[in-house]
């Protein structure tokens, strides 16, 4: 396929159809709606499953009956609407059927703004809902890795039947940038064996989240967090960039990333050892690479578009002794490159004065 | 090379379509490009803008704190935006609705009557494809022809048969235009 000018709404969308995306269920919200306008035309045209529900309540719930029926199915949404979905979120991971959300990230708290934020960070990472757990969590930066995070995010679904959320912003939503599209996939011919297909002929599954005896649901819990251990192991992504021999590592995800790798790209050409360190999975994250990076720099430097959530993993990851900086910003607000220059140039300003006392 | 853009004017005048048509033709030429759009509760007479950024490289930040070429289709636009533009750069300001003139000396200034080029050679929609055609004549960003080319290709299917009209608006825009690059009398 050519490289096409896509927006990253219609990218993530049209790359699910092309995963193999069956059932689509969503209530529109900016600044994510081109995906279900998007999704209104090419499931129809496919003579696939859309529904425009009466509320993102609504919306999680059908996903997971849908796929609860071994459906391969996804819903977008922003930050407002997401957390409306929680509870949803919440069945699905303890049910274990395999669900794929996109987030696209606005400012908060409360109905807050339209435009690009990272500040459900927390609540995406962290649990996503009541009980013990993690979702899978992918952060692009670029309309490509949202095409193909995107694809990778069903498969992962499905291999863990778990939850698996495509963490964009406002910014990556609206952007348009040249992309490829993958080729279409056929479509599943044949249910998971879990799936509820109608128990003819067989014994009938059972798909719930209710565990009444406190021996068995601890059991589950068991069993869920050894899912997620294997997660821990098998699945963390992340991307440096003239990480070799850097004093300070500019550490970044998403749009963030984006501006920080134009601040790195400047503060190089000034002769300055600055890299950048970029969690693509941000559940999990990426520890030891983190750790072991720290090792060899001097300080740490965090850019979010938040009031410092990511900086608690990095300060967990590299020990209360080493440098760590944060700028952040909130409210939709975007850094520009500059600022990022400027605060990593004091920063190298300070640790030579310290070094020389 | 990187060459940043802000595309600026009210709501209607076709700011965000001028910003596309620079992105499909960076991207047609095989260049790195981004368009960044103002979204949300925007509406017809209010403010619009983008940002586009065509680069021989791959791209980091979508926006920029001071763009190298701003085109002001409007007086906010020209307000808002002509401090920002680069040292060095271009500003391109519609002169038929625009009643200022800019004091800066280190960026080259560049006046189309553009809402007059639209009405006498197209429609007066065409106002953006007339501020487009300056900025091509006096920047090297990208030649007038791949513009053209890029329009024939991308103009949506309802609008084809306004092709040739946007054309010879781009081409007029390009040739009424005039630039200063001297220090304008206090």
């Amino acid at each position: 396929m050519p490289k096409q000018l896509l927006k990253g709404n219609v990218a993530f969308a049209e790359a699910a159809v092309r995963a193999g995306c069956e059932a689509y269920f969503g209530y529109p919200i900016t600044p994510q709606t081109e995906a279900l306008e998007h999704m209104s035309k090419r499931m129809v045209e496919l003579d696939r499953t859309f529904v425009q529900a009466e509320s993102e309540v609504a919306a999680i719930n059908m996903v997971y009956g849908a796929a609860s029926a071994g459906v391969r199915v996804m819903t977008s949404s922003s930050s407002p609407g997401i957390s409306l979905m929680q509870e949803g979120f919440s069945y699905i991971v303890g049910s274990e059927v395999p669900v794929v959300i996109v987030d696209v990230m606005r400012g908060g708290p409360g109905l807050g703004n339209i435009q690009a934020s990272q500040s459900d960070y927390n609540q995406i990472t962290k649990s996503a809902g009541h009980g013990d757990y993690h979702p899978l969590v992918l952060a692009p930066s670029t309309v490509q890795e949202l095409i193909d995070l995107t694809t990778l995010a069903f498969d992962l679904a499905d291999k863990y039947r778990t939850l698996v959320i495509v963490a964009a912003d406002g910014s990556l939503g609206q952007m348009m940038e040249p992309a490829e599209l993958p080729p279409m996939r056929d479509l599943r011919e044949e249910r998971p064996s879990w799936a509820l297909t109608g128990a003819k002929d067989r014994e009938p599954n059972l798909i719930s989240s209710i565990y009444l005896g406190a021996d068995n649901l601890e059991m589950f819990n068991r069993k869920l967090q050894g899912k997620l251990a294997l997660i821990e192991k098998a699945e963390v992504r992340y991307e440096e960039q003239f990480t070799e021999e850097a004093e300070i590592v500019i550490v970044a995800f998403g749009t963030a990333a984006r501006v920080a790798q134009t601040a790195v790209k400047h503060l190089r050409e000034e002769g300055l050892p600055v890299g950048l360190f970029r969690p693509i999975t941000l559940w999990p994250f990426p520890e030891k690479a983190l750790f072991e990076l720290s090792q060899k720099t001097k300080a740490l430097f965090v850019v979010e578009m938040n009031a410092g959530q990511m900086l608690h993993d990095v300060r967990m990851v590299v020990g209360i002794d080493k440098p760590v900086k944060f700028l952040g910003r909130m409210g939709g607000a975007i850094p520009f490159p500059d600022e990022i220059e400027r605060e990593t140039r004091t920063l190298f300003e300070q640790i030579m004065t310290a070094e020389m006392e | 090379m990187e060459t940043s853009m802000i595309i600026a004017g009210f709501g209607g005048q076709g700011v965000l379509f001028t910003g596309k048509l620079l992105a499909y033709t960076g991207m047609d030429e095989g260049k790195q490009v981004t368009w960044f759009p103002s979204y949300g509760p925007e509406m017809r007479g209010g403010t619009a803008h983008c940002t586009v950024i065509i680069s021989d490289e791959p791209i980091g930040a979508p926006l920029v704190a001071e763009p190298d070429i701003v085109l002001a289709l409007n007086l906010p636009s020209f307000d808002k935006y002509e401090p920002r533009v680069k040292p060095g750069g271009t500003l391109v300001v519609n002169s038929s609705i625009v009643p200022k003139e800019s004091r800066r000396d280190d960026i080259q200034i560049v006046t189309v009557p553009a809402n007059d080029v639209a009405e006498q050679v197209g429609t007066p929609k065409m106002v953006n494809m007339a501020m487009l055609g300056a900025m091509l004549a006096y920047t090297d960003v990208l030649s007038l022809t791949a513009v053209a080319e890029a329009l024939a290709d991308h103009l949506p299917a309802s609008k084809a048969d306004l092709l040739e009209q946007n054309i010879q608006v781009l081409q007029e825009g390009a040739r009424v235009a005039t630039a200063v690059t001297k220090p304008v009398p206090v």
